[in-house]
C-alpha cells in the first residue's frame, strides 16, 4: 500500500515538473480588455504575432460594466494575472501615480510615437500628467462620439418639403446642435412610434457624462482647468450651462423609457426603426452597417458631433492606449509585442481587422476613409475631441457628476445651473481632499 | 478535563463503530469550520472595523492615516446618503409588506386539499429559484415602455415604469415581491398545517365566524413563524442589490447597498466604505433586535 502511495506521489510530482518545464518555454502574453468587437479584431490581429514569433497572446475579456473594478482589484493586489491592459483614458492618473503602469516615455521618444499617431489620441490616451511629456500607454483604439441617422427619413421629399416649411431651412445632416435639436423636434412622433433621437442616459459608469460633456464642449464649456483643478466659474460658466440645457431639450424626443441607455440601446433605437438619429461611440458602429444586425443597414448614414452656437466643435473621446502592467513578470516579452505593434504593416491591418487605428498615416489614407460609410466621419471626429478628468480620483469626480445632472436631465427637477453648481461645489471639495490646490 | 466530558458518544452510532472518539469528531469537522469561520468572516469583520477609522484607500500606494470618527461624521452628516437610507427604509416598508400580504393569502388559499394541489404550490415557488440578477433583466423588460407586456395588459401606454423618478422604486419593489412572497408562502404553509384540527373544529361547533377564527386561532398559531419570515424578509430587503442594480440608474432607487458598492468598487474609497457597511449592519442588527424581542414575547403566550 504505501509503495502504491509512493508511486502515485511521485508520478504527480514528475508530471508537474514536466508541466512547468513546458510552461517555462512557452511565452505568453495576456492582454485585459473590454467585451466587445474591437477585442476579437485585436485576437484576430495578435494571431500573426504568434505565427511570427512563437509567442501565444490572449486577449482576455469581461463585459463593460466590470471592466474598471476587476483590472483594478487586479491592479490594487499587484497581481500578475494580465501582462498588459488596454485601460480607458481616464485610468491614467491611478495607473501612472499608483505605480501600476510601467513608463513608457523612453520607447515613446525612441521610436518618435508623436508623429506616428494622431496628437489627441497622445494628449488623452498615452500622456500623464497632461503636458509633462512622460507616456504611459500606446494609443490603441481611438474613438469618440458620433452619431447614425435614418438617410431615407432625411431624404424622404415630403420630408424635406415639411420641414423646410416649418423650420425655413434644409433638412440635411444637422451641422449645429440647434439644428439637431430642430430635426430631432421634427421627426418625434410618439403616435407613429417613431422618435427624434436616442442620446446616452445610463448613470451608472461614464455613459451619460460622454454625452453630456460633448454637448457641453461644443457649446464653448469646459468641465474644468485640468492643469490647475480651477472647475468653479468653469463647469458652471454659461456656456456649459447651455450645453447642458441642450442635452435635456434633447432628452424630450427620446423613445419612452430611456432612462438607462448605453450603447446597447442607442443603437437597438435604430436597428428597431425607433430614432432617426441616434449618438453612440464609433466603435459599435460596424453592426449598424451588417445586413444581418441592422435591416436598415442600407439606409443609415454617418455624421461627426455637430458644433455649438459659435462654431465651436468638439466630442468627447473614447478609446483606449494599452499599457504594461508593473506586476507582470513578463514585461520584456510585453514590450517587443509593443514595437511589432506600432509597426505599420500592424497598424494598418489593424484598421482594415476594423480596429480603430490611432496611426496618422493610416487615418489620412484614401483606403481607410472610404472603407466604410463612418470612417471619413471618424477621421473628422479625431481632430476634435477632448476628454474626461483622468486624475486618480476620476471615479469620484464622475460619480458626483451623475449624482448632479442626471436628475436634471431624466428626473426634470431644479435647473442646469442649479446641477452645475452642485458639480462645482462637489468637484472642489473633492480635489480639497486630495490636495490638488498646493 | 474537557476532553473526558467529551467522551460519552453514542456507542452504536457509525462512527463509534468506526473507532471514531468524540475527540476525533471534533478535531475532524468542528474545527476546520472554526478555523475557515474565523479566516474569511470574523478576521475580515474586525479587520474592516480598523479600516473604518482610516482613510485607507485600495487603490491608492500612498500609507494610510488614522482618521478616528471623520468617517462616520462625514457619513452621518452627508444627505445624500441619508437620501439613501430614506430610499431603502421605503423599499423594505413596501416590498416586505407585499411579500407578507401576497406570501401569506398564497398560503391561507393553498391551505385546503384541492386537486394538483402539489404541482401548483412548485409552480408559485418557481420565482424565488432564480437568480436575483436574471429577475432583475427580466422585468425590465416586462416594464419596458415599447414593447413590454405590462403596459400593454394594463393599457398604460407609454408610461416608463424604470425611467420615471418617481416610480421606479416601487416598479422595483414590485419584483421584489413577485420573487420573494413565495417564500413567505412556504413558510406560512408551514405554519398552518400545524395549527391543530381540533381547534377548528371545536370553533365550528361553537359557530364562530371565520373572521373570530381566524384572529383568534389560525393567526395567533401561525404569528412566531410569521415572525421568522418577516426577519429573514426584512434583513434581505435592507441588503437588496442585484435587482435595483440591473433595473434602474434612478437616483431616487439607488439602495444604501448600491451606494455603498460605487463608494467602495468605483471610487475604492475603502476606509468610508467600512464605515458605511458598519453603519448598514448595526442598524440591521437593531431591527432584527426589536423583532427578535418581539418574537420572544409572542412565544412566550
Amino acid at each position: 500500500m504505501r509503495k502504491i502511495v509512493t508511486s502515485v506521489i511521485a508520478g504527480i510530482g514528475l508530471a508537474l515538473a514536466c508541466g512547468t518545464s513546458v510552461r517555462a518555454q512557452d511565452k505568453e502574453l495576456t492582454i485585459f480588455w473590454a467585451e466587445w468587437d474591437p477585442a476579437n479584431y485585436l485576437q484576430e490581429l495578435v494571431n500573426d504575432y504568434t505565427a511570427e514569433t512563437g509567442v501565444k497572446v490572449t486577449v482576455q475579456t469581461t463585459p463593460w460594466p466590470d471592466f474598471q473594478t476587476k483590472a483594478f482589484t487586479e491592479f490594487n493586489a499587484h497581481g500578475d494575472a494580465y501582462d498588459m491592459v488596454v485601460g480607458d483614458s481616464q485610468w491614467l492618473g491611478a495607473g501612472s501615480t499608483q505605480g501600476h503602469y510601467v513608463d513608457l516615455t523612453d520607447f515613446f521618444n525612441q521610436h518618435k510615437l508623436g508623429d506616428v499617431m494622431a496628437p489627441a489620441t497622445i494628449k488623452y490616451y498615452a500622456e500623464y500628467p497632461g503636458g509633462s511629456g512622460k507616456y504611459w500607454a500606446i494609443p490603441l483604439e481611438g474613438d469618440a462620439i458620433g452619431w447614425s441617422y435614418r438617410k431615407d427619413w432625411f431624404e424622404d421629399p415630403k420630408e424635406k418639403e415639411a420641414f423646410k416649411a416649418k423650420y425655413g431651412y434644409d433638412l440635411d445632416i444637422p451641422k449645429t446642435y440647434a439644428q439637431l435639436r430642430d430635426i430631432a423636434e421634427f421627426f418625434h412622433r410618439p403616435d407613429q412610434k417613431r422618435y427624434g433621437v436616442a442620446i446616452y442616459t445610463d448613470n451608472s459608469y461614464d455613459a451619460m457624462a460622454m454625452g453630456v460633456e460633448s454637448a457641453i464642449f461644443s457649446y464653448g464649456g469646459d468641465l474644468g482647468d485640468y492643469a490647475t483643478y480651477k472647475v468653479d466659474g468653469i463647469i458652471n460658466s454659461k456656456e456649459a450651462v447651455a450645453g447642458l440645457d441642450m442635452y435635456k431639450e434633447l432628452y424630450k424626443f427620446t423613445p419612452p423609457g430611456w432612462g438607462k441607455t448605453f450603447f446597447v440601446e442607442d443603437n437597438q433605437a435604430i436597428t428597431g426603426g425607433l430614432a432617426a438619429m441616434s449618438m453612440n461611440f464609433f466603435a459599435f458602429f460596424p453592426p449598424l452597417v451588417n445586413k444581418a444586425t441592422n435591416p436598415y443597414a442600407d439606409v443609415t448614414g454617418f455624421f461627426a458631433n455637430p458644433a455649438g452656437p459659435d462654431g465651436k466643435r468638439f466630442a468627447a473621446l473614447g478609446g483606449q492606449g494599452i499599457s504594461v502592467v508593473s506586476y507582470s513578470k513578463n514585461k520584456d516579452e510585453a514590450m517587443k509585442f509593443l514595437e511589432w505593434f506600432i509597426k505599420d504593416e500592424t497598424q494598418k491591418k489593424w484598421a482594415e481587422l476594423g480596429g480603430y487605428t490611432c496611426s496618422q498615416a493610416v487615418l489620412k489614407s484614401e483606403a481607410f476613409q472610404n472603407a466604410t460609410p463612418y470612417n471619413k466621419a471618424f477621421y473628422d471626429t479625431m481632430f476634435m475631441v477632448k476628454d474626461f478628468w483622468a486624475t486618480p480620483e476620476y471615479a469620484e469626480v464622475l460619480d458626483q457628476l451623475n449624482q448632479n445632472i442626471y436628475p436634471f436631465v431624466v428626473g426634470g427637477k431644479g435647473t442646469a445651473q442649479e446641477a452645475l453648481d452642485k458639480t462645482a461645489a462637489d468637484w472642489k471639495a473633492t480635489f480639497t481632499k486630495y490636495n490638488r490646490y498646493k | 478535563m474537557a476532553s473526558v466530558a467529551l467522551t460519552n458518544l453514542d456507542p452504536a452510532s457509525r462512527a463509534a463503530a468506526r473507532g471514531w472518539s468524540d475527540l476525533t469528531i471534533r478535531n475532524m469537522f468542528i474545527i476546520p469550520t472554526l478555523v475557515f469561520l474565523i479566516v474569511f468572516n470574523i478576521f475580515p469583520l474586525i479587520y474592516s472595523l480598523g479600516y473604518s477609522f482610516t482613510n485607507f484607500a485600495a487603490n491608492r500606494s500612498e500609507p494610510w492615516q488614522f482618521v478616528g470618527l471623520q468617517n462616520y461624521r462625514e457619513l452621518l452628516s452627508d444627505d445624500h446618503i441619508w437620501s439613501n437610507f430614506v430610499i431603502t427604509a421605503k423599499y423594505v416598508i413596501v416590498s416586505v409588506a407585499g411579500q407578507m400580504i401576497v406570501g401569506f393569502g398564497l398560503a391561507l388559499l393553498l391551505n385546503r386539499s384541492f386537486p394538483m394541489k402539489g404541482l401548483i404550490t412548485t409552480l408559485l415557488l418557481l420565482p424565488m429559484m432564480m437568480s436575483a440578477a436574471v429577475v432583475g433583466l427580466f422585468w425590465q423588460l416586462l416594464y419596458s415602455p415599447s414593447w413590454g407586456p405590462i403596459n400593454y395588459v394594463f393599457g398604460l401606454g407609454d408610461f416608463a415604469w424604470l425611467s420615471n423618478p418617481d416610480s421606479a422604486l416601487y416598479a422595483v419593489a414590485i419584483t421584489d415581491i413577485w420573487m420573494w412572497s413565495p417564500f413567505v408562502m412556504l413558510l406560512s404553509l408551514a405554519g398552518l398545517s400545524a395549527v391543530p384540527q381540533h381547534l377548528y373544529e371545536a370553533a365550528a361547533i361553537d359557530r364562530a365566524s371565520w373572521w373570530y377564527t381566524f384572529t383568534r386561532i389560525t393567526l395567533p398559531l401561525v404569528s412566531p413563524i410569521l415572525l421568522i419570515a418577516l426577519i429573514f424578509r426584512t434583513m434581505e430587503a435592507f441588503k437588496t442589490f442585484d435587482i435595483a442594480y440591473t433595473m434602474t440608474t434612478q437616483p431616487t432607487a439607488e439602495l444604501i447597498a448600491i451606494r455603498l458598492y460605487k463608494q467602495a468598487f468605483q471610487q475604492w474609497d475603502t476606509g468610508k466604505s467600512c464605515a458605511l457597511a458598519y453603519i448598514v449592519l448595526i442598524m440591521v442588527l437593531a431591527i432584527t433586535n426589536l423583532y427578535v424581542k418581539y418574537l420572544n414575547k409572542v412565544k412566550e403566550r
